[in-house]
């Protein structure tokens, strides 16, 4: 059974087409990259997937439920951490947590158990009784995980988890997600950021006007393109070439380039070479 | 398994008033002081109204006033969770009904409006002004409670902004507050207006609450009004709760 199907999702805003046609099917246990500029659809697709959005047409199953016919049971398959920091600041980091695990039907004992388990599993067990307010962004972020795995989903929804965090903050992020997907858990992940899918993804799709354009492994996507770039500067703008090896790049930079840089192929030059743009936010 | 989804959206909504009851009694307090001050003691001193003092008059109308003013609160609270905090999207999230969602808020929003009508009830009497604080009281207040807790949620389901809500504060809460048999007798007005407000539920509720301290029986049309505008208010809320999805 798949974790994860969709079935010709489609999404319409005021006559703008937010989803179009989304086929899709994540397996157990993967970790599944969601990349796309903003406004392709990527939080569109989580939020219908989670019940904060009505899907317009076609059906979503999470392990195996659908999630408008089984919505209840649907919903206790996963655990959602949203784009948008959504704690209680008033409450602290363990009443956070207890009010998940009521929410989720989850007994007194049981949560106070849980509660220790999650909290020392992202590094905040020192933390239990600080109001949410007095954390740090990368803390608050941590807790929102600890809170989505309370009651051990299946399935984890990260909606852009390392958003305007610090390079440190986000590596210790990544680990941690990398540590959930090795217990088992399926994690679906949407970012902007092209290196965070590179790290994390056992397979990305690439989203562009709400459409996937493209659904293969970080490495495929690479190797087709080739395996060394030359960025090349002239006085208005930036060239990439593309080459097979390191030799035959260096060779032809020799032979034609003065200002260069020569670098490994990253997923950027996939989604670039697909899309035409760069992975990130739009410009207006 | 409904009880599970109510306790928990109740538990929240009463951790938070629990850290914020410190600040929020004296917040709960100064405007009833003000009223009683203003029309009890300047105002109304010398003027009795159907056989009480001006005093034991304006303390049920006080209370009715609260209990809707305070029960409409949690609509702001509502308002906080969705527009500034998102907390809103936990719940809809959640394995949690609409139902449930609205019966754990209208509780809370009861608990608080029970909890300021506390609050005019010591004061009264240290204002020296005695009422029949009975059951029959405690149901009227938390029916009106339960009618106005109802609303708010329905309308903060609807409002897209915090200058929305303030608007409904403004143009549907403040007059009831002053025109629902809160500060004087509904009878003293003209005929067609009293006909009007009779159709509020504010003014219903003040009719049961002071009847209720005075010791007289409750007229039957105040509870079957005001049970009938909770029913209704709370059925539109639940519905309303779908509606706040993209």
């Amino acid at each position: 059974m798949q974790a994860i199907v969709l079935e010709n999702l489609e999404k319409t805003y005021k006559n703008i087409k937010a989803l179009d046609s989304i086929n899709l099917e994540v397996n157990q246990g993967e970790l599944f990259a969601y990349l796309g500029p903003n406004g392709a659809g990527k939080t569109t697709t989580i939020r219908i997937l989670t019940g904060l959005t009505r899907p317009g047409s076609g059906r979503c199953f999470i392990n195996g439920f659908d999630i408008k016919k089984n919505t209840g049971e649907a919903r206790r398959q996963y655990g959602l951490v949203p784009q948008a920091v959504n704690l209680d600041q008033e409450l602290t980091v363990a009443e956070n947590l207890m009010i998940h695990g009521l929410l989720f039907r989850m007994k007194f004992r049981e949560i106070r158990a849980r509660t220790r388990e999650v909290l020392g599993y992202v590094g905040l067990e020192d933390y239990i009784k600080a109001p949410a307010k007095t954390l740090s962004g990368g803390m608050k972020r941590r807790l929102m995980i600890a809170r989505a795995l309370m009651h051990s989903p299946g399935v984890l929804f990260l909606d852009e988890p390392t958003a305007g965090l610090d390079p440190g903050i986000r590596r210790r992020i990544w680990t941690l997600i990398k540590k959930i997907q090795a217990r088992g858990t399926t994690v679906f992940l949407t970012t902007h950021y092209i290196e965070e899918a590179e790290f994390l993804a056992d397979r990305v799709a690439f989203l562009d006007k709400g459409r996937i354009v493209a659904l293969d492994t970080p490495e495929n996507f690479m190797s087709a393109v080739g395996a060394w770039a030359i960025d090349r500067f002239t006085d208005d703008r930036m060239q990439t070439l593309y080459f097979r090896d390191r030799e035959q790049a260096r060779a032809f930079n020799i032979e034609n380039f003065t200002h260069y840089t020569l670098r490994r192929v990253n997923l950027e030059d996939a989604f670039l070479s697909l899309t035409g743009r760069k992975p990130g936010p739009e410009e207006h | 398994m409904m009880i599970h989804g109510i306790s928990a959206v109740y538990m929240r909504e009463i951790l938070i008033l629990s850290k914020r009851l410190t600040r929020q009694i004296p917040s709960w307090s100064i405007s009833p002081l003000l009223y009683l001050v203003a029309f009890g003691y300047a105002a109304g001193h010398a003027s009795p109204v159907a056989g009480h003092t001006y005093m034991q008059f304006l303390i049920p109308g006080l209370i009715a006033m609260t209990s809707m003013t305070q029960a409409f609160a949690i609509a702001s609270e509502i308002n906080i969770t969705r527009f500034y905090w998102h907390i809103f999207e936990e719940f809809q999230a959640a394995p949690v009904s609409d139902f449930a969602y609205v019966a754990g808020e209208v509780l809370a929003g009861m608990t608080r409006a029970f909890l300021a009508v506390i609050v005019i009830m010591i004061l009264g009497i240290l204002f020296g002004v005695h009422e029949h604080y009975n059951c029959v009281f405690v149901a009227a207040v938390l029916l009106n409670s339960f009618v106005f807790a109802s609303l708010a949620v329905g309308l903060a389901m609807l409002v897209k902004s915090h200058a929305d809500q303030a608007m409904l504060n403004s143009f549907v809460i403040t007059p009831m507050a002053f025109l629902g048999g809160t500060f004087f007798p509904v009878d003293r007005l003209p005929e067609w207006a009293g006909r009007i407000l009779s159709l509020l539920p504010l003014t219903h509720a003040s009719t049961a609450i002071r009847a209720a301290c005075f010791g007289n029986n409750v007229p039957v049309v105040s509870w079957l009004v005001l049970g009938a505008a909770g029913s209704v208010f709370f059925v539109i809320s639940v519905f309303c709760v779908e509606k706040a999805k993209d």
